[in-house]
């Protein structure tokens, strides 16, 4: 079975997003990853993670009803458990061998040790959250869970007089690198067979695995976009600007699109478009990238926090702090002064997200203003404290209008590279 | 590899723009001897400059701001700047002024490498930017010179009213002539002045010919960064010189012989091969990058085709040449002409008229950031000509001389989205024509 397909591909300064479209432009499959410092690397990962999902929705029918969705659920959990468990296997056998050199003589016996209990710990917490129904929400990507346990374990082992905390990070932050950026076998082929091992799939499952395994897509376009785009191995006219993709993109999420706002890792971006989808005018931040996705998470280190925690923690707040600084840098100084003043973490928050979107209410009025109907995309649209902000706004300054925003917005720019793809390929 | 290169670019240069290389050489040369040689020397700025009565008189003008942009283009603007915020200059002050101010204080060595000479008159001409004012007044200061105001009414209500001509005649009689008298002790010669204003009509009828030649498809030219070549001597020391007269007979030769042989016009990296846009641009270029700037427009097939920016100096395009005839009287309304002191209304209707005149796909604003008298209203303009014609306008933001406000990532970014902006209205609005 060969299936024709397009894919759009968005390298953005802290994701890569891809997606693939059927020949009748229906989504197939999406892919996301951290940017990292490779951006030809990210692309690539994040194109091989949507012809994972691809390959899970061929099987989706099958399996469904043969099985239940519960069993695709669980096969595509499994699935991510031994991608994870093949990474974490490939950052022991690095930190093994950095250990040789990194570490003073007298210490590499215990600094042996130490590693092989964090890894331990980390595949039976890996193997817990995949018994769990209901696991906590974390972020999809591997340097930052087992970063982040990593980094949990080595503080509670961790010797100041001999094998030290920093010693640890250390071993972690020189090897991650390398599991990120070294083509590591983690397609659908490679690890399916053990998933479906692990949940013990019946017969008619197994079937529908082997004809996803066996399928073959023939991919007749790629676009690609966003700050990378010229990275990416295409012709100059497959290239397209994250203007026109997000415009696209967005108006093919929600027809009724006018303007649309997408706030992404380092820029904000104000867009009108006509009926069809075609930008009729737009403004960007310029210079100064404060009030975008990283200003976020600087904020989110400030406070010792995740960066998916924001939101929700300033969702509770009852006052909103006013926050004048527009620069990152003074504003988590601004934030320091009020927490030492005495005000409330969620209060502070509620005003740092309402400062963001003064800024991106400006860029708005810049582009024309806000028309109906109105589509926020981009990662800070998945943050609700930004989404309740920019609604208040919105209603003051427009107001009421309908404003969009899907689950998938990150996607947006990949969505409309991809849109793009399948025109030019019929 | 890079000599190759290099010599690549040498080779890509056109003959006008050696000739005018050499023409400025020569002006700083003589500027670097007028103290031994006497002549006396008059800083002035481009917009409202009086060069053909400052050339009778036997003075030698200086363009601060053609130095600034000079020291921009060479790399020196940097450190010049940097010189003066020492001295106290915030960073939102007009660059140019930084600019022009450090390099007085760091010797006060011009572009080329020679030493300017002081002023012996510091002459403003007021045209719309107030910025002027205060840059002379800190000149003034620094070479205790005298300094003569001329003042041109704005053109608030669009036009030259008949007592703004006789007030700024009155000016230039009662003020300008008798400080241009005193500093370099000879009388008033209002022949010598006509013989001046007969060569500039010369060389203002031939740069009009050049820049209109962008009307033609392809367009021989560009009238934005290939037109700050060709305005260059007419909007600073050499209207009405013999060797401006040449220079314009030259350029237009140039031109001609593109025209005749279908070529487009030389960017950066050699002849652009396709025009694929036709724009029409509103605001001075970057200049600390400003090759990089144009091969970005270039790289993408984008020809601009008219700007404002080549009419600060003057707006010819739109009729005016200097009348010799009434001398003191043309030079009042050259002044008040000057793309600088139009209103907004005014250089609304300009950039409306360049989109249809050249039959422009769109317009792009380069919104300089320490600007603040030219900078203000242009949103406003942006949508009020895009609701006028209906072509789609974009914005850019970067500097005149500062480098720390040239984000070439952000700006080629801007720059492609636009266009491949208009690349998709134009196929929407093919489309449309199609299955109407």
């Amino acid at each position: 079975m060969s299936i024709a397909c397009v894919v759009g591909t968005d390298l953005g300064s802290t994701t890569t997003k891809s997606v693939i479209l059927d020949g009748d432009g229906n989504i197939l499959g999406r892919g996301i990853t951290n940017s990292r410092s490779d951006y030809d690397r990210a692309a690539k990962v994040s194109r091989s993670e949507a012809f994972i999902t691809a390959r899970f929705n061929l099987l989706q029918r099958e399996v469904e009803q043969a099985a239940g969705p519960e069993v695709l659920q669980r096969l595509l959990d499994a699935f991510r458990l031994e991608q994870t468990l093949a990474q974490l296997d490939r950052l022991h056998q690095l930190v093994s061998g950095a250990l040789a050199f990194g570490v003073p003589g007298d210490l590499s016996v215990a600094a042996t040790e130490a590693v092989k209990t964090i890894v331990t710990r980390i595949q039976q917490s890996e193997l817990k959250r995949f018994e769990d129904p209901n696991p906590p929400k974390r972020s999809d990507f591997f340097r930052d869970t087992v970063g982040s346990a990593w980094s949990t374990i080595s503080e509670e082992i961790g010797d100041p007089a001999g094998v030290s905390f920093d010693m640890l990070l250390g071993l972690y932050d020189k090897c991650i690198i390398q599991v990120e950026n070294e083509p590591l076998a983690l397609g659908f082929g490679d690890h399916i067979e053990n998933a479906l091992e692990r949940i013990g799939g019946s017969e008619a499952v197994k079937t529908g695995v082997r004809h996803a395994v066996e399928a073959e897509f023939d991919v007749r376009g790629e676009v690609g976009t966003g700050y990378g785009r010229q990275r990416l191995p295409f012709p100059k006219e497959m290239i397209r600007s994250e203007i026109l993709c997000h415009g696209l993109g967005a108006s093919i999420m929600f027809g009724g699109t006018r303007t649309v706002l997408d706030i992404g890792g380092q820029d904000t971006k104000a867009i009108q478009v006509d009926e069809n989808g075609i930008v009729t005018s737009f403004q960007m931040n310029d210079r100064c990238a404060a009030g975008c996705g990283r200003y976020l998470g600087y904020i989110a280190d400030e406070m010792n926090l995740g960066l998916h925690e924001l939101g929700p923690l300033a969702q509770e707040s009852t006052r909103t702090v006013k926050i004048n600084s527009t620069c990152t840098v003074f504003a988590g100084a601004e934030l320091r002064e009020r927490l030492s003043l005495g005000e409330k973490r969620e209060d502070i928050l509620a005003g740092l997200h309402r400062a963001i979107m003064l800024r991106a209410m400006s860029l708005l009025a810049r582009s024309g203003g806000v028309e109906d109907e109105f589509t926020f995309t981009g990662g800070v649209a998945n943050n609700p404290a930004a989404v309740s902000a920019l609604r208040e706004l919105v209603t003051e300054n427009y107001g009421d209008k309908v404003l969009n925003i899907s689950p998938d917005s990150i996607y947006t720019g990949a969505l409309g590279g991809a849109i793009f793809a399948h025109r030019s390929a019929n | 590899m890079s000599d190759q290169k290099t010599d690549i670019r040498q080779a890509q240069k056109d003959d006008s723009m050696i000739i005018q290389k050499e023409m400025i050489a020569e002006h700083y040369k003589r500027l670097e001897r007028a103290p031994e040689t006497k002549e006396p020397v008059v800083y002035t700025f481009v917009p409202g400059n009086l060069t053909e009565l400052i050339r009778s008189f036997g003075c030698l003008p200086v363009l601060p701001e053609i130095n600034a942009l000079q020291s921009g283009m060479r790399g020196k603007s940097r450190e010049y700047i940097a010189e003066a915020e020492k001295r106290g200059h915030s960073e939102d002050v007009c660059t140019y002024v930084k600019c022009d101010i450090g390099m007085a204080m760091a010797g006060n060595i011009g572009p080329t490498g020679t030493k300017l000479p002081k002023p012996d008159l510091l002459l403003l001409s007021y045209t719309g930017c107030y910025t002027f004012m205060k840059w002379f007044e800190l000149l003034r200061e620094e070479y205790d010179c005298p300094c003569v105001f001329l003042h041109v009414p704005y053109q608030g209500e669009g036009n030259i009213e008949p007592e703004h001509r006789d007030y700024m005649i009155k000016q230039i009689k009662e003020e300008v002539i008798p400080a241009l008298e005193k500093i370099s002790g000879r009388k008033y010669d209002e022949d010598a002045l006509k013989e001046r204003l007969r060569l500039s009509v010369q060389a203002e009828d031939d740069l009009v010919w050049v820049l209109q030649s962008a009307m033609k498809k392809p367009s021989p030219i560009d009238a934005y960064f290939g037109a700050v070549y060709y305005v260059g001597p007419i909007f600073s020391a050499f209207r009405g010189t013999e060797e401006g007269v040449n220079y314009y007979q030259a350029l237009r030769r140039e031109v001609q012989g593109r025209l005749d042989a279908g070529l487009g016009p030389v960017a950066p990296k050699g002849p652009m091969a396709e025009e694929k846009y036709r724009l029409v641009v509103e605001g001075p270029p970057n200049w600390t990058h400003f090759r990089e700037f144009w091969q970005m427009f270039a790289d993408e097939g984008a020809v601009v085709v008219a700007s404002t920016y080549s009419k600060v100096g003057g707006t010819y395009d739109f009729g005016f040449r200097h009348n010799p005839d009434d001398p003191l009287g043309t030079m009042g309304d050259y002044c008040a002409g000057c793309y600088t002191n139009h209103n907004l209304p005014g250089r609304i209707d300009m950039l409306c008229q360049y989109l249809k005149d050249y039959e422009a796909d769109g317009f792009l604003i380069n919104s300089v950031k320490s600007c603040n008298s030219f900078s203000a209203g242009q949103l406003m303009i942006l949508r009020e000509v895009e609701k006028r014609t209906g072509l789609p306008g974009g914005f850019i933001e970067s500097d005149l001389v500062d480098p720390r406000y040239f984000s070439a990532a952000n700006i080629k970014n801007r720059l492609e989205s636009y266009l491949q902006m208009v690349e998709a209205r134009r196929a929407g609005a093919s489309q449309k024509g199609l299955s109407a």
